[in-house]
């Protein structure tokens, strides 16, 4: 069967690239590896009959998302001196956790008896979709505009360039971006003054 | 072996345990992030699926749809967050940015 071959080889597109999401220790690798990632999911929902959805999760994520992702990494570089390694230790209990989650998640997926339906032929679903935000699901959609609109605002917010108050040494304003030590002796200084 | 509703699922099943291992093992918070996506993508793929498998009806994709859209707003304020912090302490690193305040 065609349709199966295909779904194994965006599945497998999916997993492989999710694996170097989660285990590559460059993260610009891990953020393309994230592009593919998202493009084999559209596949999967293309192939599940989802058209709308695929098309939202390419222009949202592959357009969005991740370009805001590659932009911070770009814009976040560390010297390479400082980039310290996610030594083994560290991934001993998360790859634990991960697989139990994976046996708990498998055993319940075969071992359940879902109530299958007879898939339907796959037909477009814009309309339907759309039809149901204006209906069932109007306030969740309504929310959603303003949730929206309120990550602008605070995205906006908490970018901008920071400001020292008015009154305070000329001395506060000196690198922001730089080490980090002499915070706590700052702080006490400021306590009493 | 037909493709049916178990290998779907299972898709998403491996999708999310690599996006819990992605967010609790990696240092740097844009890599964090991307194990929140991983884990969103994970749960939408079980959306569509059951929707398309159990119950038709567009009901399951259009929650699929506001899980992208929340996607979309937690990036954008996360990433602002990330950008805040690179600013304010010179790392991105998860462990070593553990105070609120300067």
């Amino acid at each position: 069967m065609t349709g199966d071959l295909i779904f194994y080889a965006f599945a497998l597109l999916t997993v492989i690239s999710a694996f170097f999401v989660a285990f590559s220790q460059n993260i610009v690798h891990a953020g393309f590896s994230l592009l593919f990632t998202l493009f084999g999911v559209a596949g999967l929902y293309a192939l599940l009959g989802a058209d709308f959805l695929a098309v939202a999760q390419l222009i949202v994520y592959v357009g969005g998302i991740l370009v805001l992702v590659l932009f911070t990494v770009m814009m976040t570089r560390i010297p390479r001196s400082q980039a310290a390694r996610r030594g083994l230790d560290r991934m001993v209990a998360p790859g634990i956790l991960a697989l139990v989650i994976l046996a708990i998640v498998y055993m319940v997926i075969t071992r359940t008896d879902w109530p299958m339906a007879h898939p339907a032929p796959a037909k477009a679903t814009t309309a339907e979709i759309g039809t149901e935000f204006m209906t069932n699901y109007i306030f969740p959609f309504e929310f959603a505009s303003l949730l929206l609109l309120a990550a602008m605002i605070g995205a906006a917010i908490l970018i901008r360039e920071f400001q020292a108050p008015v009154d305070d040494g000329p001395d506060e304003s000196a690198a922001p971006g730089e080490a980090p030590a002499p915070s706590a002796a700052a702080g006490e200084e400021e306590g009493h003054s | 072996m037909n493709v049916g509703l178990n290998q779907f699922l299972f898709v998403g099943a491996v999708l999310f345990a690599l996006g819990v291992f992605a967010v609790m093992s990696r240092r740097n918070a844009v890599g964090l992030l991307m194990g929140v996506e991983l884990i969103l993508n994970a749960c939408n793929v079980n959306f569509v699926a059951f929707a398309r498998f159990v119950e038709h009806g567009a009901s399951g994709q259009v929650i699929a749809a506001f899980v992208i859209v929340l996607a979309a707003a937690e990036a954008a304020v996360a990433l602002a967050i990330v950008l805040a912090m690179y600013r304010n302490f010179g790392t991105v690193h998860v462990d070593t940015v553990n105070r609120l305040k300067r």
